[in-house]
C-alpha cells in the first residue's frame, strides 16, 4: 500500500508547498508517489522526480487538466484511489478547491490543515482561529487529507524516482476561464519568504503602504503581507491577506506594522519564528505575541528602521 | 427569471469570542458563549439576496443542520431578506461530509438552481461542504468568490486565489462559495426582523432524509495551542536593529 501526494505546480515548476506536504506524506509511511496532473507538465514531472523519498511520479497529462479546475481534477484522483491508504494535497487554495470533491465522491471525510501527524490514522488540526488543536482519529479507509505548510519542513531534491503516465477522465466540460489577474513580483511568495513585512489599516491608504513599507522590504529582501482590514480597503490585493482566511505563514521574521493583533491575523502568523510590532497603541493585542515591540508612529519609525539596516 | 438559491448557513461561535479549551480536554467550553451566524454565511446569505433583489434570482431558500437553536440563524437570515427556511434537526455531531449528504437531500427536494454558500466556518475551519455538496450533485462549483455575474444559465465567478484572482465561468446548477471580499452584508432592521418571524421555517427530521451522518473523525482530545513566551518592548529603533541583530539573530 502506498501514500499519493497531490502535486501542486504550474505545469512548469512545482510550487513549493509540494514539497511541505512530501514531509508529511513521508511521516504517515515510506512509499510515497506524487500525482502531476497537468497540461504539458513533463517539466513538472521532473522536478516532482528528483525529490527525496518519492518512489514514483504518476503524471496524467491532458488538456482538460491544464486549468487545475476541481471537477476534472478530482474525478482523476477518484480513478486512480485505489491501492492508496492517504491521499495528501497542500491546504492553499489550489488544494482547499479540488480535495473536498476527491473526499465526497470517496464517501470518506477530509482532513483539513493538519499540522502534525501522530500516526498512520490520528492528526492534529488546528481549530477556532488556531485557538484550539484537536486531535482527530479517522476509521474511514482511506485518509483525505490537506496539509498546512508552514507546519512541515521543505523536502530537499536527491530522489531519481521513475515516470508514468496515466489516462485522464473524461472532460466534464463545466468549467471554463475567463483570465487571470495574478500578481507579479520580484520578491519572495508569501508563503516560502523568511522574512515579512505586513501592514494594516493603520497605513492609511494604499500609497502610504507602498511608501513606507515597500523600501523596508527592499531592505530586508522580504515579502508584503497585510491585514484583512488593509486588503478590503483596497491598499493591496487579496493575495497579500495573512490570517485565519488568508495565507498562514511561519517566517524566521515578522513585522506587524500598524496591525491590531485581531484572533484571526494572529491565526495566520503567530507560528513566526521572531514577531516585531510597530503600534501607536501601547495596549494593541499584537504586542502580546510579539517578541519585540516598539510603541511610536509608524510613519516615523518605519523609514527611520529602513535607513539603519 | 425563476432561479432558486439554496443558502446553506451555519450557527457557530461568534467571531469575536475568544474560545477556551475544557479543562477536560474534551473540546472547547461553548457555555454560555454568544453564537452569531457564519460570517461567511452572512456574505452568502447577502449575495443571495442581492440576486434576487436584482432580478436574477426568484426566491432565496435558507438551511441550516443542527440542533433547534439553528432556529435562530434561520430567522437572521430570513431579517437579511431569505424568502423562507429550512432547519434539518439533529443532535448529531456533524462533520462537513454529513452536512454535504443532507443538503443533497435538501436539493433533491427543492430543486435550487444555485447553491451559494461560505467558503468555511469559523469554528472547525474546514473549508469542506460546498465542494462536497458539489461533488456529490455531480455539479460544478466556483469557491472563494468575490465577485458574481449570473446570466445565459452560466455563473461567471471571480475567485481569490493564492496567487492573484482567477475568474471563471461555471454552467448551472453549481455551487459557489464565497469569500471575504464578495459584498458587505446589511444589517437586518427592525421591521425586516419583525417580518422575518412570520416567514415559513420547516423543520425536517435529519433521520427522515435517510442518509448516513455519522461522524467519520472521533476528536480524541484538544488542546491550547502552545503560548508564545511574552517579549519586551524596545525603546527606539536603534534598540530594535539591535536585538534583531544580535539577540535574535535574524537580520
Ligand atoms: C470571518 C472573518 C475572517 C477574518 N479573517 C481575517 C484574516 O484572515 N486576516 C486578518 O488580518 N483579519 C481577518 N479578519 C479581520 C480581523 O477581525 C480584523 O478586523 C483585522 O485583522 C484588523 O486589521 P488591522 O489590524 O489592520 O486593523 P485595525 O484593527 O483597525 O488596527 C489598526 C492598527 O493600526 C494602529 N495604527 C493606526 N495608525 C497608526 C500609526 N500612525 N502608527 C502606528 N500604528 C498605527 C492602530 O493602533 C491599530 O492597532 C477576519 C474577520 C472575520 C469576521
Amino acid at each position: 500500500m502506498s501514500i499519493l501526494v497531490i502535486a501542486e505546480h504550474d505545469n512548469a515548476t512545482l510550487k513549493a508547498s509540494t514539497r511541505n506536504t512530501l514531509t508529511a506524506a513521508l511521516k504517515l509511511g515510506s512509499t510515497v508517489e506524487v500525482l502531476v496532473a497537468g497540461h504539458n507538465c513533463q517539466a513538472a514531472a521532473q522536478a516532482a522526480a528528483v525529490l527525496a523519498g518519492v518512489a514514483k511520479v504518476k503524471v496524467a497529462d491532458a488538456a482538460s487538466l491544464a486549468e487545475g479546475f476541481a471537477e476534472n481534477l478530482a474525478a482523476l484522483v477518484v480513478s486512480m484511489a485505489a491501492g492508496y491508504t492517504h491521499i495528501l494535497a497542500p491546504a492553499t487554495t489550489y488544494g482547499k478547491n479540488f480535495l473536498p470533491r476527491v473526499a465526497a465522491l470517496l464517501d470518506v471525510a477530509q482532513i483539513s490543515e493538519i499540522s502534525a501527524v501522530v500516526d498512520a490514522n490520528t492528526f492534529i488540526r488546528p481549530i477556532y482561529a488556531g485557538n484550539a488543536l484537536a486531535t482527530v482519529e479517522s476509521s474511514d479507509g482511506v485518509k483525505v487529507i490537506t496539509v498546512r505548510t508552514t507546519a512541515f519542513d521543505a523536502a530537499t531534491d536527491g530522489g531519481s524516482a521513475g515516470i508514468e503516465s496515466v489516462g485522464a477522465p473524461a472532460d466534464l466540460g463545466c468549467t471554463s476561464l475567463v483570465g487571470r489577474e495574478l500578481s507579479v513580483s520580484e520578491r519572495p511568495e508569501l508563503g516560502a519568504a523568511k522574512v515579512i513585512v505586513s501592514g494594516g489599516r493603520g497605513l492609511g491608504n494604499g500609497d502610504n503602504y507602498q511608501q513606507v513599507l515597500a523600501p523596508l522590504a527592499d531592505k530586508l529582501g522580504a515579502a508584503l503581507g497585510a491585514s484583512r482590514a488593509a486588503v478590503d480597503a483596497g491598499f493591496v490585493p487579496n493575495d497579500y491577506q495573512v490570517g485565519q482566511t488568508g495565507k498562514v505563514v511561519a517566517p524566521q521574521l515578522y513585522i506587524a506594522i500598524g496591525i491590531s493583533g485581531a484572533i484571526q491575523h494572529l491565526a495566520g502568523m503567530k507560528d513566526s519564528k521572531v514577531i516585531v510590532a510597530i503600534n501607536k497603541d501601547a495596549d494593541a493585542p499584537i504586542f502580546q505575541v510579539a517578541d519585540y515591540g516598539l510603541v511610536g508612529d509608524l510613519f516615523e519609525v518605519v523609514p527611520q528602521l529602513t535607513a539603519a539596516l | 427569471m425563476s432561479l432558486k438559491i439554496l443558502v446553506p448557513i451555519k450557527r457557530v461561535v461568534d467571531y469575536n469570542v475568544k474560545v477556551r479549551v475544557k479543562a477536560d480536554n474534551s473540546g472547547v467550553d461553548l457555555a454560555n458563549v454568544k453564537m452569531s451566524m457564519n460570517p461567511f454565511d452572512e456574505i452568502a446569505v447577502e449575495e443571495a439576496v442581492r440576486l434576487k433583489e436584482a432580478g436574477v434570482a426568484a426566491e432565496v431558500v435558507a438551511v441550516t443542520c443542527g440542533v433547534t437553536a439553528c432556529q435562530e440563524t434561520l430567522r437572521a437570515a430570513m431579517a437579511m431578506g431569505a424568502d423562507r427556511a429550512i432547519l434539518v434537526e439533529t443532535d448529531v455531531e456533524l462533520q462537513p461530509l454529513a452536512v454535504a449528504k443532507l443538503l443533497k437531500a435538501v436539493c433533491e427536494k427543492e430543486q435550487p438552481g444555485l447553491v451559494v454558500c461560505g467558503k468555511q466556518a469559523i469554528d472547525d475551519d474546514a473549508n469542506q461542504t460546498g465542494q462536497m455538496l458539489a461533488a456529490l450533485q455531480g455539479w460544478p462549483q466556483a469557491t472563494f468568490a468575490s465577485k458574481v455575474v449570473i446570466a445565459d444559465s452560466k455563473a461567471t465567478v471571480t475567485r481569490e486565489v493564492d496567487g492573484g484572482l482567477e475568474t471563471i465561468a461555471v454552467t448551472l446548477p453549481a455551487v459557489i462559495s464565497t469569500d471575504l471580499r464578495l459584498n458587505e452584508p446589511r444589517y437586518a432592521t427592525l421591521p425586516n426582523i419583525m417580518k422575518a418571524k412570520k416567514k415559513p421555517l420547516d423543520v425536517l427530521a435529519a433521520a427522515s432524509l435517510g442518509v448516513d451522518i455519522a461522524p467519520r473523525l472521533a476528536t480524541r482530545s484538544v488542546n491550547e495551542p502552545p503560548k508564545r513566551s511574552a517579549g519586551i518592548r524596545v525603546g527606539d529603533v536603534a534598540q530594535l536593529v539591535d536585538k534583531l541583530k544580535n539577540e535574535a539573530k535574524v537580520i
